[in-house]
């Protein structure tokens, strides 16, 4: 959307802007937009089909990095504001307000756009065809039709529309290197909203936020119990309250059809809980990793506590993810709820007790937003927890008599002590190798084969008497603490604590860790989280498109490992194993 | 007798020579920076640190020594800023620590600063707390603050005698400080029947319809605004669309800034009050030559962020010059009442809050060949903008 403004922005500049020009532009830039869709497809996505979905997810956010950069570099920093529509840039008056002609045509232009992807989809032969496929890939491929083209189809058709969008949204916003952020989360949000696969859902979803949103900048400020409450700061994250206040009351979305009953997925991960060779290489690693102070310099030392924190955080997602089977795009609510409380905590106490309390404060948080969550599933959940923690995030963004607001809170610096670079880094590889140990004991804990229980086949799970609820309730919560305390040794270790540490990005680090490492394994999203801190400091520090960088090392390593760098090098090593048996036996 | 006088004019050029190739080891300036999340500014910043660089360089460098400037992207986050300060100070033993741009980063950097009792030139974030409520022994700030730049549009504002403001902002700390700011110095000139209706909009993502709708709605006489850069051009479009300004004097901050005045090209709002750095405008000295060295350099002109960025080099330079060493407690007493060259001026780094009196230029929009420009600007010296100093001393923790 973002590459679809920007084309536009150039192709009008080279058309010039008459109503030929710029229409022309519009839909050039659109169908460009749509081309490099299915090149993206063809090249990279079709790749990742058998992978798990959310690795999808990941390379996409690869992408996007990608073409961020690669938007700085051919159309410079500064904003670009387009021409105005010809013929529609005034103001008409209706009820005597001020309507502006160009905002009338998308009014029209978007129900207009509605039926046709309605009547595509639901009268056409294309459209049978691409729901077939959705429905059930393989049976479609053997009635004879080639859904590798198919999905090429949808990806062009969901590219131009989207470059549409941006080219469309040019006479009203300048194009700037900052739209797609500002957009991706908006688009999930609707679309879950509205309940995914309805377009009608969509529609009504889009329609019921912006009237929110309008409607919180039209009332304003208003008392309420004798304090003034400020709607229109509610626009931050009004899309979000709408999504949990629907995901709360209608778990499949406005229009969402609930999933057929699951077939039964088996994993056959984790299942035999790791032998001695693991403990003792576990043990090495930490001996090592005590050991480091005598060999690194202190940045690597500072590094390396950061490595360890990420390690803490990536594990506790893990932890949900994997053995619970709960994706959470909004795990960094935990880690952030957590440093907050340190910050908050070191005002009343000494530093040492505060690094213990903080984590409840993020349990707490799980505790409640986990009681909603857990009753979902899938995208589902996983948009709740996102919902959850936008709105947490705003709360600490506005509140400044207690969060600081967007500035956060300074001054959370380590006890004397431990305030060394060294101190501080045995004081977290400590704590969060232990949280790390205590969390893998659990998977292999008779809790741990429950959470498996749950996730593979909820239906078996209760009819053996595990209250199904209960067991994810509190296996998320176990993961918010341990996000927790990872969030307060970020805290002690920076002396500062912000809001970003909430945010999208961080969560989606989280993600984009567990995945690199492997989903299936134990040790994935340690080695994840090592790699991706190291990666982000070295790119940033010694390339100047870090940024593209890092989405190109995102998108090597997904394609080269979809089952995680940790994943692939099981596969491997079973592999190996299995030859080294069978050639004994070809030599018996 | 001709060579000899030649000799003589290029002799500390040749000590200079002498030194910088005799391999001594060069001053270390460790700069750190949002450059990928704000590249509209920060560029030019860049460009502005590396012209001043080459000059300090061709002058024979500090205390006989080049100047080496390292350059780091914080990621425009305070936690990864604070890391990346952590690698300027330990791994690359920078001798100054300087930049950020956020309140956020420069804020964290900031305590980082005071933490590890090194001396930190805070040359962009905008906030009133980095010298005020949050200020501390080793950190010094360049630019003028929110609350300085709005203290320059409150004269005109107040001359106006407008009973009823409409406020709108981005809704987080610079947005609200200056909205903040803006209310309080109105009222201390203008006590009678002033009112205030306020707008908050979240950062980057202005919903320009509805709250160009709700302020119309408002029915404000007057206008003051801290948006800029997207926001601050869909709020324009859709304002002048829907009749928002007529008849509305609109004040904003910023906006006369070249990063977020030239987007708008010749839909510039004219007659806007509007604080900025009007280049073409300048007749100084000082100025017309940092202009004629930055566009024989880059072939391009200078933004506000260009002389940001000379200037935040310069002022470690003259710190290091007046120090006659880089020791980090010798530095940070030089920087006390520090006077440094900038192309706006001769500027001081206040004892008192450790802020410069840099200023800006305050005038008014108005179009010309198509394009935006400030016109009648005059600099406002950023020591006349200042609160006083029972107030800053009453508010600025005693280290």
């Amino acid at each position: 959307m973002m590459l679809g403004a920007y084309l536009a922005y150039s192709l009008i500049g080279r058309f010039g802007a008459g109503p030929l020009g710029y229409w022309g532009g519009v839909l050039l830039a659109a169908l460009a937009v749509g081309a490099l869709g299915v090149l993206l497809e063809r090249t990279l996505l079709r790749r990742l089909y058998g992978a798990p979905e959310l690795l999808q997810l990941i390379a996409t956010f690869g992408v996007v990095l990608l073409i961020k950069d690669a938007a700085l570099a051919v159309w410079g920093a500064e904003d670009l504001l387009g021409p105005r529509a010809p013929g529609l840039g005034g103001a008409i008056a209706i009820f005597g307000q001020p309507v502006p002609q160009y905002d009338l045509l998308l009014i029209v232009l978007a129900p207009i756009v509605l039926a046709a992807m309605w009547v595509a989809l639901s009268r056409t032969r294309w459209g049978l065809l691409v729901r077939a496929a959705t429905e059930d890939r393989e049976m479609t491929a053997a009635l004879g039709v080639n859904p590798s083209w198919l999905f090429s189809g949808v990806f062009f058709v969901g590219a131009l529309l989207a470059g549409l969008a941006g080219a469309l949204q040019l006479p009203r916003e300048p194009a700037n290197l900052n739209m797609d952020l500002t957009i991706i989360a908006d688009v999930f949000v609707v679309t879950v909203v509205g309940g995914l696969g309805s377009i009608r859902g969509a529609f009504v979803a889009a329609l019921i936020i912006g009237i929110v949103r309008a409607l919180c900048i039209g009332i304003g400020d208003v008392a309420l119990f004798g304090s003034v409450v400020s709607f229109a700061k509610l626009t931050l994250v009004a899309e979000f309250v709408v999504m949990a206040v629907v995901l709360v009351a209608r778990p499949w979305g406005l229009y969402g059809q609930p999933p057929g009953p699951s077939a039964i997925a088996e994993q056959r991960d984790l299942q035999v809980p790791p032998g001695r060779r693991f403990a003792i290489a576990a043990a090495l690693l930490m001996a090592a990793l005590a050991a480091a102070p005598l060999l690194v310099d202190e940045y690597a030392l500072v590094l390396g506590a950061d490595m360890l924190i990420f390690a803490l955080f990536a594990v506790s997602l893990h932890f949900i993810m994997g053995p619970g089977g709960m994706a959470s795009f909004g795990h960094a609510a935990y880690f952030g709820l957590g440093a907050y409380a340190a910050a908050l905590a070191t005002r009343s106490m000494p530093m040492e007790l505060a690094l213990i309390v903080a984590p409840l404060a993020a349990g707490i948080g799980a505790l409640v937003f986990g009681w909603f969550c857990v009753r979902l599933s899938g995208v589902y959940l996983a948009m709740l927890t996102l919902a959850f923690a936008q709105i947490t995030w705003a709360t600490v963004y506005q509140w400044d008599a207690l969060t600081g607001g967007s500035n956060g809170l300074v001054g959370v610096w380590p006890a004397v002590w431990l305030s060394s670079r060294v101190a501080y880094y045995w004081l977290t590889l400590a704590i969060a190798g232990g949280a790390i140990a205590l969390l893998w004991r659990v998977v292999f804990a008779p809790f741990g084969y429950a959470l498996r229980a749950v996730r593979d086949s909820p239906q078996r799970a209760a009819a053996i008497g595990i209250d199904v609820r209960a067991v994810r309730w509190a296996g998320f919560v176990l993961a918010g603490l341990a996000a927790g305390l990872a969030g307060s040794l970020y805290a002690f270790s920076k002396g500062s604590i912000s809001p970003d540490s909430l945010s999208i990005p961080r969560s989606i680090d989280a993600l984009v860790m567990v995945l690199l490492g492997g989903l299936q394994t134990l040790f994935g999203p340690v080695v994840g989280a090592a790699l991706l801190a190291w990666l982000q400091d070295t790119l940033a520090r010694h390339t100047e498109y870090w940024r593209a960088m890092l989405g190109a090392a995102i998108l090597v390593l997904v394609l080269l490992f979809p089952q995680g760098i940790v994943g692939a090098l099981g596969a491997a090593a079973r592999a190996l194993r299995q030859r080294g048996i069978g050639k004994r036996a070809a030599a018996a | 007798m001709k060579s000899m006088a030649s000799l003589i004019r290029y002799f500390p050029i040749a000590i200079a020579f002498c030194a910088l190739s005799a391999g001594a080891q060069p001053i270390k300036l460790g700069e750190l920076n949002s450059y990928k999340t704000f590249p509209a500014f920060l560029e030019a910043y860049k460009r502005g640190m590396e012209l001043a660089v080459d000059e300090i360089n061709r002058g024979g460098g500090l205390l006989g020594r080049p100047v080496e400037l390292i350059v780091r992207d914080d990621t425009g986050s305070p936690g990864d800023a604070v890391r990346v300060a952590e690698e300027l100070v330990s791994r690359e033993k920078v001798d100054v620590l300087m930049g950020t741009f956020s309140s956020a980063v420069g804020l964290a950097v900031a305590d980082f600063a005071k933490q590890r009792q090194r001396l930190f030139l805070a040359s962009e974030p905008l906030t009133d707390k980095i010298v005020w409520d949050n200020g501390n022994k080793y950190t010094f700030r360049l630019r003028p603050s929110t609350y300085m730049q709005t203290a320059m549009l409150v004269p005109e504002a107040a001359k106006l005698g407008k009973r009823r403001w409409a406020i709108v902002y981005p809704d987080y700390e610079y947005g609200k400080s200056a909205t903040e700011a803006f209310k309080q110095q109105m009222i201390a000139r203008q006590s009678s029947g002033i009112e205030f209706v306020e707008f908050a909009a979240p950062l980057g993502k202005i919903d320009a319809g509805p709250v160009v709708q709700a302020m119309i709605d408002a029915k404000p006489d007057a206008i003051f605004s801290s948006l800029f850069a997207a926001d601050l051009a869909k709020f324009v479009r859709e304002g002048e669309l829907r009749g928002l300004f007529r008849d509305r004097p609109v004040f904003d901050l910023l906006g006369g800034e070249p990063e977020y005045l030239d987007p708008l090209k010749d839909e510039a709002p004219v007659g806007w009050y509007v604080t900025g750095y009007p280049w073409y405008e300048i007749d100084t000295p000082v100025h017309r030559r940092f202009l004629d060295a930055y566009r024989a350099k880059f072939n391009d002109y200078p933004r506000q962020g260009s002389v940001v960025g000379y200037s935040v080099v310069n002022s470690a330079a003259a710190a290091i010059r007046k120090a006659r060493s880089t020791d980090n407690a010798k530095l940070i007493a030089a920087m006390a009442g520090l006077v440094v060259e900038t192309p706006f001026g001769t500027i001081r780094y206040r004892a008192i809050d450790h802020q410069s009196t840099m200023g800006a230029y305050v005038g008014r929009l108005a179009i010309k060949d198509g394009k935006g420009v400030m016109v009648d600007a005059k600099y406002a010296d950023g020591a006349d903008y200042l609160p006083s100093d029972d107030w800053v001393r009453a508010h600025r923790p005693a280290n």
